[in-house]
């Protein structure tokens, strides 16, 4: 019995070291890349959208970056920020990845951004738009390739000061993004000499809007701005309609507004303005190859988060070739990153010193189905990385 | 406010009221009948609506999807009751608030492989498409007013059922004394069974009937939930006239709250419910 057992044993220890050794092989001439998004749960279909843009260019390029090919470790976040530390440190300490890719929502991406600063570890934020990520949190390890709360809602509050709208309300949830968007949009309106009339909130993510639909068509202002997103912009879109209100006074908003929610807003949702680093019906070359390449793989439309992420992997590929391929060489990566020049489906855009892109913000309507493109809001639009001490 | 508008908001928190009754009543039902603290409740509410998603896809109507999905939550309510919780009647609070918990999760992951994560709308039938012209600029949905008008029906034929026919009276009765009830030759397992998938029903309901104007969405069981336990406890656990008095003072609270107090908007309802308890600490309407 015991000779068997040992015997067994041995067999096993053998195989475990040699599986060992092989993935340690595997491991020296491969970039690690740690995609740390949500796979279950409300924001599924972003962050896989994220991981297809991503590969889409690692497939672009034969499988590599940097002329090295390239290893995926996966952890679902879940959207919880209270796991948010705990599983950005399984990519980080266990797995060793060269890069940390990750995430939808702003509270996990703030924690990944602590990490990614304690650790030294690279980060390329391809969604969460926290201002502070960029700003009091930024650090020379840590990028974004998507956008920052404060630029579409800014770009916004341009559009409307242009559009001769003097008086305007203010509607979102009570939470950072929210507060952060109606900020952004407030500084642009007010210089332009706009005035808001009123800010109302409500606690995330309560739904009733009765109260301020009535509300507002008391005061009667000019426009109203909205922050929402997903299932709640929906639903306000439609009872905003449902009110009559779109008829009189017409409602302006970032571009979450109408992504990934307008078959659920129906008819409600026509002819919405919305501004967005993103549209469709783009005029641009890239894009329409982006889209076909995208479309032929996984046999399904792209959105703004599948560009990012595709955008994510171009630029770790530009940090890369200004390394010689070589991760380990943190500083040149870093200075091949921020001198890059991303061309994106989006539109070119380079990055600023806080590491967040500098890009065109649109001004898209909604037409049959689609966030279709009528204007180049604002030319490079930068964020003002407010506290960012870099 | 002027006093339009003071009217029109009036209009608003009776029709969010009346709205949260429907759902109230059927976990009060449960809780201050068979003593069961229900969480799947709102489960039962999201249910309802993706029930009226998917059959109103098929057969193309709201009236065919709920003609159909009422009688299914009933079977599904009883099928519930047999199965799991004939089973917890005489174990403590916490095993219920763990199965009950364990539901809401089997419930939201068995949407999501079957019906998926993305938000759905469900248009408003076309008969109540309508809005009425309240002021200059503001209109209100017919579809909303008949959303009340249901409540209203719902919570009379409630009080009809519970107050005068032998079935009320056996399930009064066995609220009272479940073992006198047994003694007189009552099936209590068969009146608890009814009492339970009537409930599912209401829960279910509520969220067909809300769906065309909340749309359809992962999770949204889980924000009629809290509001829903708050009617319960305002109202006193098993009264249906406290859950339907408790869902109004809630609706009243929640509208002016937003429109008053907009910066502790998310409270009212709350200090509300602290204010209702040290005054009568079993809830308005607490019988026996």
């Amino acid at each position: 019995m015991t000779t068997t057992f040992k015997h067994i044993r041995n067999i096993a220890l053998a195989t475990a070291f040699a599986a060992a050794g092989l993935s340690g092989a595997q491991a020296a001439d491969k970039v690690k890349v740690g995609f740390m998004l949500p796979y279950t749960g409300t924001y599924a279909s972003l962050g896989n959208a994220i991981t297809n843009g991503f590969k889409q260019y690692v497939a672009e390029n034969g499988g590599k970056l940097g002329g090295r090919e390239i290893e995926y470790y996966t952890v679902d976040d879940e959207s919880d920020p209270a796991k948010a530390t705990e599983n950005a440190n399984k990519l980080v300490k266990r797995d060793k990845v060269d890069l940390l890719v990750g995430t939808v929502h702003s509270g996990v991406a703030l924690a990944m951004a602590k990490v990614a600063r304690e650790n030294k570890t690279l980060l390329i934020v391809p969604n969460a738009g926290a201002d502070e990520i960029t700003g009091p949190l930024c650090a020379p390890n840590v990028f974004r390739s998507s956008f920052s709360a404060w630029q579409p809602s800014y770009a916004m509050g341009e559009v409307m000061a242009k559009k001769g709208l003097k008086k305007v309300v203010t509607v979102t949830w009570k939470y950072s993004f929210g507060l952060q968007s109606v900020e952004g949009f407030k500084e642009a309106f007010v210089k332009s000499g706009g005035k808001v009339e009123k800010d109302m909130t409500l606690p995330f993510p309560n739904v009733e809007f009765q109260p301020f639909l009535t509300e507002i068509a008391s005061i009667k202002p000019d426009a109203v701005f909205v922050f929402f997103a997903g299932a709640g912009a929906a639903k306000f879109v439609k009872d905003y309609a449902a009110a009559g209100l779109n008829k009189t006074i017409p409602l302006y908003g970032p571009g979450f507004l109408t992504d990934g929610n307008l078959d659920a807003m129906g008819d409600a949702g026509k002819g919405l303005q919305t501004t967005l680093h993103y549209a469709d019906g783009l005029d641009n070359k890239k894009d329409a190859a982006f889209r076909l390449g995208y479309v032929k793989a996984y046999k399904m439309q792209p959105d703004v988060y599948a560009v990012q992420g595709y955008d994510a992997a171009q630029l770790y590929q530009a940090g890369l070739n200004a390394a010689g391929g070589d991760a380990a060489k943190q500083d040149a990566v870093i200075k091949g990153m921020e001198a890059a020049r991303i061309d994106s489906p989006r539109g070119a855009f380079t990055l600023s010193k806080a590491h967040n892109p500098v890009q065109d913000i649109y001004l898209r309507e909604v037409q049959g189905g689609q966030n279709k493109v009528i204007s180049t809001a604002v030319k490079s639009l930068a964020d003002p990385a407010r506290g960012c001490k870099m | 406010m002027d006093f339009a508008s003071f009217l029109i908001q009036t209009l608003n928190s009776l029709q969010y009221g009346l709205l949260l009754f429907l759902v109230a009543s059927g976990l009060t039902l449960v809780f201050g009948i068979m003593g069961i603290i229900n969480l799947a409740h709102g489960s039962f509410y999201m249910i309802g609506a993706y029930l009226a998603f998917v059959l109103t896809s098929t057969t193309g109507s709201l009236f065919m999807a709920i003609l159909l999905g009422v009688p299914l939550a009933l079977i599904f309510g009883a099928f519930l009751e047999w199965a799991l919780f004939s089973h917890l009647y005489k174990r403590d609070h916490l095993e219920q608030v763990l199965l009950t918990y364990g539901l809401i999760l089997v419930f939201e992951e068995l949407r999501s492989l079957l019906v998926g994560d993305e938000v759905h709308g469900i248009d408003i039938p076309a008969m109540f498409n309508g809005s009425i012209q309240l002021s200059e600029v503001l209109s209100y949905p017919v579809y909303r007013l008949v959303i009340s008008a249901v409540c209203v029906v719902l919570a009379v034929a409630l009080y009809f059922v519970i107050q005068r026919t032998r079935l009320g009276m056996m399930i009064r009765a066995g609220n009272h004394d479940r073992t006198m009830v047994e003694a007189l030759g009552i099936n209590i397992n068969m009146i608890y069974r009814v009492v339970f998938a009537l409930g599912v029903a209401l829960a279910a309901l509520a969220g067909m009937l809300a769906s065309p104007i909340s749309s359809v969405f992962p999770n949204m069981g889980s924000q009629v939930l809290i509001i829903s336990f708050v009617i319960v406890v305002i109202g006193g656990i098993g009264s249906v006239w406290g859950a339907l008095a408790a869902a109004l003072i809630v609706g009243f609270a929640d509208t002016f709250g937003k429109v008053l107090l907009p910066e502790l908007s998310g409270m009212v309802v709350y200090i509300v419910m602290a204010g209702v308890l040290l005054w009568r600490p079993e809830g308005i309407f607490k019988k026996g």
